[in-house]
Order: C-alpha cells, then sequence, then structure tokens
C-alpha cells in the first residue's frame, strides 16, 4: 500500500473530516493455493455489493490474500450513510375506503401522515443515515456467511450442528477496524478485534494492527507480504536470479509462480541440484514431476538443454540460509526422478506392440468396446480418410501403422504415473524403436488441438489420425446416445468437435461430413453386424431347410427373397436408422460448434444457419466461403436492401396460395415487371454457374444485380391485382426471386 | 571478515550439538509420550489386516456419534500391490502408521501437530513445513475431508484431515485426523535413502542396534511373493463371499463391531485378489461398491445401536 496511507491515525481518513479507511482480515488455517486469487475477487464483489445495499460507496477497494488470511482495505468510506426520504404513491384522494385501508395496512401509517398532492396520496418515510461501522458490523458476518469457495468445512466443537459455520478451512480471526475503532462483530463465536497473527515460524505472538493505514507494514515487520502480487514478484526475480547466479536460464512458468505464492507468506527461492544421470529420461517427464508433484521451477542450460538443476521455493529464511532445506528438496526430487526413470527404462524394454495386446484388457467405454476395438476402428478410418483423398500426402500404410500404435502408451508405467504425457511418450517410445519420423509425430501430436488457440496439426499422417480419433469419439459416444446436455460434457465432444472444425479448416480439407460419420459408424459397428450377419445367414439358411425351400425352384425364389426381407429389415433397424438419426445429429452439432469457434474471426452464426439450412452442405470449407461471401455482402446497404426485399417477397407469398413460379406472363407487362423478368433471366443461370465453382462472390453479385429491379418492382407494382392472371404472374415473380436467392443462402434465416 | 568467521563458528557448533538422530522406535515412543500428554489414548493397533490406520474402529466408528474422542495408535497398514520384493528403497507392501485422531477438532490442531514435529526434532526454522491441499476420500468408506498433505523440505510427511462425513454420515462434530507416514519420516530424521537402513533401535555396549531391513526384509520378499503369485485365488474368492456374508449375518444380529471386522476382512481379501491381477477393470468396481456397503451398513448399524444412549446425554444431537 502507498506511502499516504501510512500514520493516517487520526481516524478519519485522510480524505476529509467525514471519511475514513476501513480493514477487514479474515485469517484461516491454510487456503488452499488454487483458490486465493478468485477468493480476492469474491471478497471485493460482496463488499461492494453489501456497500451498495447500504447506500455507501469507498473511494477505493483493494484486496488481499495469502495461505493464512483473505484481507480487504476500503478508503474514502463516509462515516454514515445520508439520510433518505422514501416517497411511496398511494390511492387518489376519493378512492374506495378499502384502497385506502389496504395502503395504510402496507405503509404502517395513519391518514393523517400520508401527503396529498395533485389529487393522490404519498406516504412519506424519512430515513435516518446509518453508521457504517453498524452496517459494516451487520455485512461481515453476512459476507462471511454468504463465501463461495468452491469447497468449504466444518469444524471444531460448534461442528456438532450441521449448520454450524463453514469456511474454506477453520477461520480463526476477524480484523475489522474502521478508522481505529472495532467494528464489533461475533460470526459463531469468533470475535472481531484489532489482532492477528504474523507468520507462522518468524513470528511468535499476536500483532496488535491500528488502522487500514499500518496494516501491510506491521505484518511485513512479521514476515508476512500480504500483497499476492508482491510474493509474485519475489518468486519471479528471485527463481531467475537463483538459476542466472549459476549460469542457467529459468525456464519461466506464471502458473508455478501464482502457485508459489499460494503457498507462502514470505517466500525464498533457492536452487537446487539433481543428478545428471537422470537427464536420459526425457526432459518433459522431469519437468512434470518437478512441476506438478513439487512445485519445482526447471532450467536450461546454455545451449538450451534442460539442465539438472531446479528452483524450489521456501516459505522461511532459514538459519541456515537454506542449506538444509535444499538438501531435502534435492532427495525428494531425486527419489521421484529415480521411479520416473525406472518406468522410462522398464517401458523400453517392452516393444509396443506387445505393449498393444494389453490394450484388449481395457474398457474404453462399456458401450464402445476395449481400447484395442477403439484402435482398430481409428486405423480402418484413418487409412479410408487416405484412400479417399480426403487426407492428401498421406502415406497410408505409415497412417495406419501410427494409429495402431497411437494409444499404446496408456499401457506404459510412465504414462500410468503421468496421464499428461500420453502421446508425449507414446512417440518417444516408437522413436526409440525406431519408427518412421510421421508415425512418431503422429502419435506425439494426434490428440491435438485440445483447445481453442491450441495448435492444430498440419502433418498429413498426423491430421488423419487425429481426425480418426475424433470422429470416433463424436460418433461412438452419439450412436451410444450419450451426446452432452447442457453444461454436462464428461466425454469432452464439443472439445474434439472443434478440434475437428479447426484441424479440417486449417488444412483447406475437403470432405463430406455425412460421410464420414456413416464410415466411422459402419467401423463402430462392424463387428457387431458382422456377427449380426452370420447368425443371420445360418437363421436363413435354418429357415430355408425348415420350410422346405428350394432355391432352384423358381416360385421358391420369391419365398426366399421374402425371407431375406425381413432380415434385412432388421438389420436396417439396427444400423441404417441410427447411423442416419447420428449423422443428423452430428451435422448440427458440427455447425453448433463451427459458430462457436468462428465467433472469434466475428463470422455471424445466423450466416451460418442460412448457408446450412439449405441443407446438403456439410463440406465445412465450402460452408465457411459461402457464409464469409454471404456476410461481406449482407453487411453492405445493397446487401440489406436485398435483404429486406427477400422478407417482404417471403411475406407476400406466405399469405398467398397457389403460387406458380411459371404462371405465364399477361401480354400487357408493365415497365417493372419486365425490367424484374429479364434480370432473373440473367441472374438465375449466372448465380447458378457461379455456384457450380464455388464462386460464391460471383454468385453474391449475379445476386447484387436484382436489387435494383425488385426494390423498383415493390415501388411501381401491386403485386396482388384484381385481374387473377396478372396477381399469379406477379407471384410467380417474386417466388423466382425468392428461388433464386435461396439457392445462395436461406435468408429467412438471416437477422435484422 | 568478522561476519563469516561468525557464520563458520555456527555451523561448527550447530554440527557439534547435533544430537543422534531417533531411532524408528523412538519416533513411535516420542509420539506416544507427546500425544499421551495431549490427552490422547494410546491405543494399540487393530489387529487384523489392513489397508490404513483410518480403517481401525478407533477412528471410523469413533469418529461417529457426539462423544469426544482422542486417540493415537501405531496402524500396521498392509498394501499388497505396493509390495517391491524388497527391493525398492522407497516402497512396501506393508508398512506403519502413526495415527492420531482428535474428537472435536480442537482450535490449536495445526500448532499440536507443529509441536509434535518440535518433539521429534523437525526445527521448523531449519527445515520448511508447509501445508499443501489435499482433500481426502475414501470411496470404500463412504467418507471425506478436507486437509493438507503437510511437506517438510518438499516431503509429504503427514495427512492432515477434518473428517466430514464417515459411512455416508456427517461427522457431528468434525474430527481432526493425523496421519504421519512413520517410515519417511524416519528416514528424513535420520537421512536415510533407503528405508530398510532406517536404525531400528539404539545400540547398548553388549547389545548391537537393528535395522528395518534386519527385521522386515524377508517378510517384503516373502509377503511379496505370495501375493503376486501363490496365493490361492479360488480361496480368496470363497473368503471374500463368506467374509461378506457373515458380515450380513453380523448386521441382522445389530453387531456392528464384528459386521466391521468382516467388511475389513473383505476389504484385505480383495486387496490380495488386485495384487494377484485376477480382478478385471469392470469387476474391480463392483468389488468396491460390495466391500464400500458393508463398511456403510456397519456405520449405520454403529449408528443405530448408539443413536438412544447418545440422544438421551446430548438431547439436541440427532443422527442425521
Amino acid at each position: 500500500m502507498d506511502s499516504r496511507m501510512r500514520g493516517n491515525d487520526n481516524g478519519f481518513g485522510r480524505r476529509g473530516f467525514n471519511m475514513t479507511d476501513f480493514l477487514l482480515e479474515l485469517r484461516s488455517e491454510e487456503i488452499p493455493a488454487r483458490m486465493q486469487l478468485k477468493a480476492k475477487e469474491d471478497l471485493a464483489r460482496l463488499f461492494n455489493d453489501a456497500l451498495a445495499k447500504a447506500g455507501l460507496a469507498a473511494a477505493s477497494v483493494e484486496t488481499f490474500a495469502t495461505p493464512r488470511r483473505l484481507a480487504l482495505i476500503a478508503t474514502g468510506l463516509p462515516l454514515a450513510t445520508e439520510a433518505v426520504s422514501e416517497e411511496t404513491k398511494g390511492p387518489k384522494v376519493g378512492a374506495p375506503p378499502q384502497a385506502m385501508e389496504g395502503f395504510l395496512r402496507k405503509t404502517g401509517l395513519s391518514q393523517d401522515q400520508l401527503v396529498e398532492r395533485d389529487g393522490v396520496y404519498y406516504a412519506v418515510v424519512e430515513k435516518a443515515g446509518r453508521q457504517t461501522a453498524d452496517v459494516l458490523a451487520e455485512a461481515i458476518p453476512a459476507i462471511i456467511r454468504a463465501f463461495p469457495w468452491p469447497k468449504s468445512q466444518r469444524w471444531g466443537a460448534a461442528s456438532v450442528s450441521t449448520e454450524s459455520l463453514r469456511w474454506v478451512r477453520p477461520l480463526q480471526g476477524i480484523v475489522a477496524l474502521l478508522g481505529d475503532a472495532v467494528v464489533h462483530c461475533d460470526v459463531d463465536g469468533i470475535v472481531s478485534g484489532a489482532e492477528t497473527m504474523g507468520h507462522r515460524f518468524h513470528h511468535s505472538g499476536v500483532v496488535t494492527i491500528g488502522n487500514a493505514g499500518d496494516y501491510i507494514e506491521k505484518l511485513r515487520a512479521a514476515h508476512v507480504l500480504v500483497h499476492f502480487s508482491e510474493r509474485c514478484r519475489i518468486i519471479r526475480d528471485g527463481a531467475k536470479a537463483a538459476a542466472e547466479a549459476a549460469g542457467l536460464t529459468l525456464v519461466e512458468d506464471e502458473g508455478l509462480v501464482i502457485e508459489n505464492a499460494g503457498l507462502t507468506e514470505w517466500p525464498v527461492p533457492m536452487l537446487g541440484r539433481f543428478d545428471a544421470a537422470f537427464l536420459d529420461v526425457p526432459q518433459e517427464v522431469i519437468q512434470l514431476t518437478a512441476r506438478v508433484n513439487q512445485k519445482y521451477f526447471v532450467c536450461h542450460d546454455a545451449a538450451g538443454r534442460l539442465a539438472n538443476a531446479f528452483v524450489c521455493t521456501a516459505n522461511i529464511d532459514a538459519h541456515d540460509n537454506g542449506a538444509a532445506i535444499v538438501a531435502g528438496n534435492e532427495k525428494v526430487l531425486a527419489a521421484r526422478l529415480s521411479d520416473a526413470k525406472f518406468f522410462w527404462e522398464q517401458d523400453l524394454k517392452v516393444a509396443l506392440e506387445k505393449q498393444a495386446e494389453k490394450l484388449k484388457d481395457i474398457v474404453f467405454h462399456e458401450k464402445l468396446g476395449t481400447l484395442a476395438e477403439r484402435v482398430e476402428r481409428i486405423a480402418r478410418l484413418a487409412r479410408w480418410l487416405v484412400d479417399t483423398g480426403v487426407v492428401k500426402g498421406a502415406d497410408p500404410d505409415l497412417v495406419e501403422r501410427a494409429a495402431r500404435l497411437c494409444k499404446v502408451d496408456l499401457v506404459t508405467g510412465m504414462v500410468g504415473e503421468f496421464p499428461e504425457l500420453q502421446g508425449l511418450m507414446g512417440a518417444y517410445y516408437a522413436a526409440a524403436q525406431g519408427e518412421a519420423p510421421e508415425v512418431v509425430a503422429a502419435i506425439r501430436d494426434h490428440y491435438k488441438p485440445v483447445g481453442q488457440g491450441n495448435e492444430v496439426p498440419t502433418a498429413p499422417v498426423t491430421v488423419a489420425v487425429c481426425l480418426a480419433e475424433k470422429f470416433d469419439t463424436l460418433v461412438g459416444f452419439f450412436f451410444a446416445d450419450l451426446k452432452p446436455s447442457g453444461s454436462k460434457d464428461p466425454f469432452a465432444l464439443r472439445r474434439a468437435a472443434i478440434a475437428v472444425v479447426a484441424t479440417i479448416l486449417e488444412n483447406n480439407l475437403r470432405l463430406n461430413l455425412r460421410h464420414c460419420h456413416v464410415q466411422a459408424t459402419q467401423h463402430l459397428v462392424f463387428d457387431k453386424i458382422q456377427r449380426e450377419i452370420e447368425g443371420r445367414a445360418s437363421n436363413f439358411t435354418r429357415v430355408l431347410r425348415d420350410e422346405n425351400i428350394e432355391i432352384h425352384r423358381a416360385e421358391d425364389l420369391f419365398r426366399a427373397r421374402a425371407v431375406q426381407k425381413t432380415i434385412d429389415l432388421e438389420l436396417e433397424d439396427i444400423f441404417d436408422k441410427p447411423a442416419i438419426k447420428v449423422s443428423s445429429e452430428l451435422g448440427a452439432f458440427f455447425v453448433d460448434r463451427l459458430k462457436v469457434q468462428q465467433r472469434e474471426a466475428g463470422v455471424r452464426h445466423d450466416l451460418i444457419d442460412a448457408v446450412f439450412s439449405l441443407g446438403g452442405e456439410d463440406d465445412l470449407v465450402r460452408l465457411l466461403a459461402r457464409v464469409k461471401a454471404l456476410q461481406a455482402y449482407i453487411t453492405t446497404a445493397e446487401g440489406a436492401n436485398l435483404l429486406a426485399a427477400y422478407k417482404r417477397a417471403a411475406n407476400i407469398l406466405k399469405q398467398a396460395d397457389g403460387v406458380d413460379a411459371a404462371a405465364p406472363a399477361p401480354a400487357d407487362l408493365v415497365t417493372e415487371e419486365l425490367a424484374l423478368l429479364t434480370a432473373l433471366n440473367t441472374a438465375e443461370p449466372k448465380a447458378a454457374a457461379a455456384l457450380s465453382v464455388e464462386d460464391f462472390e460471383g454468385a453474391m453479385a449475379a445476386l447484387a444485380s436484382l436489387r435494383a429491379p425488385i426494390d423498383a418492382f415493390f415501388e411501381g407494382v401491386m403485386v396482388n391485382d384484381p385481374d387473377p392472371a396478372k396477381r399469379a404472374f406477379r407471384l410467380g415473380l417474386l417466388a423466382r426471386f425468392r428461388d433464386a436467392v435461396t439457392q445462395v443462402a436461406d435468408f429467412s434465416k438471416i437477422e435484422g | 571478515m568478522h561476519n563469516l568467521d561468525l557464520a563458520a563458528y555456527l555451523r561448527q557448533w550447530l554440527a557439534m550439538s547435533d544430537v543422534a538422530p531417533l531411532s524408528f522406535q523412538d519416533l513411535i515412543l516420542t509420539l506416544h509420550d507427546y500425544w499421551g500428554k495431549q490427552g490422547c489414548a494410546i491405543l494399540q493397533p487393530y489387529d487384523m489386516e489392513m489397508g490404513a490406520g483410518t480403517f481401525h474402529t478407533a477412528t471410523t466408528l469413533r469418529a461417529l456419534g457426539p462423544d469426544p474422542w482422542n486417540a493415537a495408535f501405531v496402524q500396521p497398514s498392509r498394501r499388497p500391490t505396493d509390495g517391491r520384493y524388497g527391493e525398492n528403497p522407497n516402497r512396501l507392501g506393508a508398512y506403519y502408521q502413526y495415527q492420531v485422531i482428535l474428537k472435536p477438532s480442537p482450535p490449536n490442531l495445526q500448532e499440536l501437530y507443529l509441536g509434535s514435529l518440535k518433539a521429534i526434532g523437525i526445527d521448523p526454522l531449519l527445515h520448511d513445513i508447509r501445508f499443501v491441499e489435499d482433500d481426502w476420500e475414501s470411496p470404500t468408506l463412504g467418507a471425506w475431508g478436507l486437509g493438507w498433505e503437510i511437506w517438510c523440505d518438499g516431503m509429504e510427511v503427514t495427512q492432515f484431515t477434518y473428517f466430514q462425513q464417515m459411512g455416508g454420515f456427517d461427522c457431528k462434530p468434525v474430527s481432526g485426523e493425523l496421519t504421519y507416514g512413520l517410515e519417511r519420516l524416519a528416514m528424513y530424521i535420520q537421512n536415510k535413502d533407503s528405508i530398510f537402513d532406517l536404525v531400528y533401535n539404539n545400540a547398548t555396549a553388549d547389545r548391537p542396534a537393528v535395522t528395518y531391513g534386519d527385521i522386515f526384509r524377508e517378510n517384503e520378499r516373502q509377503m511379496s511373493t505370495y501375493h503376486f503369485e501363490v496365493a490361492d485365488t479360488d480361496m480368496l474368492f470363497d473368503a471374500f463371499k463368506k467374509a461378506t456374508a457373515e458380515c450380513e449375518s453380523c448386521l441382522q444380529h445389530g453387531l456392528p463391531i464384528p459386521a466391521y471386522e468382516q467388511a475389513i476382512k473383505a476389504s484385505h481379501i480383495f486387496n490380495v485378489l488386485q495384487a494377484r491381477g485376477v480382478i478385471s477393470v469392470q469387476e474391480r468396481a463392483s468389488y468396491m461398491g460390495r466391500v464400500r456397503d458393508l463398511a456403510k451398513g456397519s456405520c449405520q448399524a454403529w449408528m443405530d445401536k448408539n443413536a438412544p444412549d447418545w440422544n438421551s446425554r446430548h438431547p439436541s444431537w440427532r443422527a442425521a
């Protein structure tokens, strides 16, 4: 906090005689590091809301968090709220007596206390100003009870009732000071005061706070840095300096900075070493175990390679300058790394093909078979994507190889220990057994992209495996009727669909989504169908035998066909119908994801709908090109006019019955009719020709040529002419206009 | 120069004043002494095979109900799948947990715990002691709580938990539970790289000291062989079935303690079957579900049996 606040001990604050500052500290046992930043925000929000409700506002509100305290300083608070008079409108003079009685009951006043103005009674209630201290004394317990911790607990003797206070960990003390005075409150036996505690080990006894102005410095003197950002800075700079002092470069990691700041009140970064022999283990493994298990930073040497050093962050200034702490941490990391090295060496001993056998024992999902079955489907689908030319430039054998190996690392010891390393470890093991570089890359990257902004694969072999993997997931879970609903998406299907969309667009892949769905569905139920067919074939022969049908007899051929037909129908129920359902559901699902994915790029969702709802368009690259051309046109003044004309035409047509686009032209055409007719005759083939070569700008230009004639038509012609022939022709013209526009997009879906 | 000399002197002084670290048995005796003085009843281990100290009735059953309860004990803990034939310096198929339970959790439980660390020779201004978020959940016991793992220079040495539910019932009041990993703590205090090198007791003039390895390494070897290779799975499946049946019979007779013992027995048999690798992924969940039902049923019976008494002494207390 800045120095202006220090020495501000007159109890009235620096903003004037009737303003003051407020300090709130909620001290507890250790708050999980991951929750502290959000807790700061929540505290500020709840506090500001409580002030606003009382008609108060602070000049500034700042919040603080350490493992053991959550605090807030508000400056420039008025000492009291202003008096207000609230006026409530009542019945008119001369209104029925019941109305007056009701109003008096509601307000608790008598009629002579009401004020009459312009023939209406008003109830006027003068609300006196309240002391801010009183407002705060009520607000503090309310804030504590309403605090939205992700998880909270009960504790101590009071927890004999489940209604007892809940907090993230046991709440131990409340400091509440308005100016120099304690704001008195009692939350489940915890009474507010001016006393807090310093650092758990560096300071014994209580720290008495005078007012908001001396809080930060008094705690600093007790080895507590209450500013989260200050602790972050010390860790960031200290870790960097510790690495540099050893001739190394710190691998920066802001997430770790924040986590360590949430674990310390007095952070002291220190460099430790580990045995260089561990560097044989892939560096991601070392980095992960250091980061996730131990919350250490790692370092690079001058050549940019991982160095055998780490930086840990202690919470004390040890009296041996940290020698024992570093030694202890080195030992812990060594034990973890020797575990990792053990897994690495064990895993390398087993060929991936051999490991793959274990996939048969692992259930992917009870409705979708084992991982081995899933791998088989992915391999076939990936190969199909290459064979059919969707993914170009990939060797189909390498694709199939990569697909068959891509999930094997799931059964290795290392991935069992560090699931985050799936894919990556598979790539290491594949490289170690001499697989082709394309296969190695595909194994490594086939989970990508894992979120918007994540790198999208472009290597052809990787793209094929990546798409096949996601199609299998999507089609599988849709087929098993395990679709995402609302906020629930336990199988991350939305993410998978966005990944597919991104991969298709990034690589400009021309594919028909429906074909992919059907293909994936086929693979999914292939074995099941195979079994069904075999079963039914023997069933077929048995029926023929039982009914004494001999196929060489002509008349029996029909009976045999009938038997076969019932079997076919049953197969249709098992396969075709669900496949069609899945395909259409997934089509809509993809378009929804496309909308989300394109939102950032500013592509309008209604235009995506307008193009998609034409049906048949499930080539995402083409769909997006159409949408973009449409958006470029529709956002011009001319496009907006065309849209308006379309809507008008559509409305008229909706009300008319029996519209015939081919209605004959009457002899006496007016100019506007002739102009529109001519324009349509030119524009229709032009638009169709442009569409056939995917020239969407050209199609738009053809439509644009209709804008002037249609406007003139609406201007100069009455569609609903009393003469039925004229009316029919004019409606026909409008229908042609509507259909011409609809070739390009369904304008009825466009907003505005 | 003067400062450097002073630092060197201090280091020397610290080295000289360094008393011999506690042996494994002295570690236990020191904790017994410490927690005994805090008013804990020092219990003996439960005489059945179990996976963790939390399974001791002094923890599970006593965590339920309104009566105060303060106890400390060592619990031998068996984890058949963690056995490594005595080859891995950090892993054992059987080890020792030191367990403390205080009900209701006292307001100074963290300070009491830190006091115990000081008692066993860990100086918190020399070693970095940290409370790192670690919420505890035991699906087998239908239990959960919030707390931390305690780090000493980056090593997890204790689990610290405020029980919120046990056997599916709210803990009223909440107990505080501490579980010290004795071998880890001893490795730390004695600065050993292998569990088997731990000094178990101190030598006297005429009697040599023994190490942890002297006492337990052969057990690790034989028990690993038994659990991974030899155990008769038909017998075990049968025993599991019989234990569950016996548990249910005890429940029908309103005997929660023997019922709970059968639940523990079933749980251990399941662990051995796991180590034998004969339980598939799919079956695993259903076996665990069976054990959970037995444990929860025992807790339920314990509640039912005690509720009248608890209510007579604590009129406002209600089970649910």
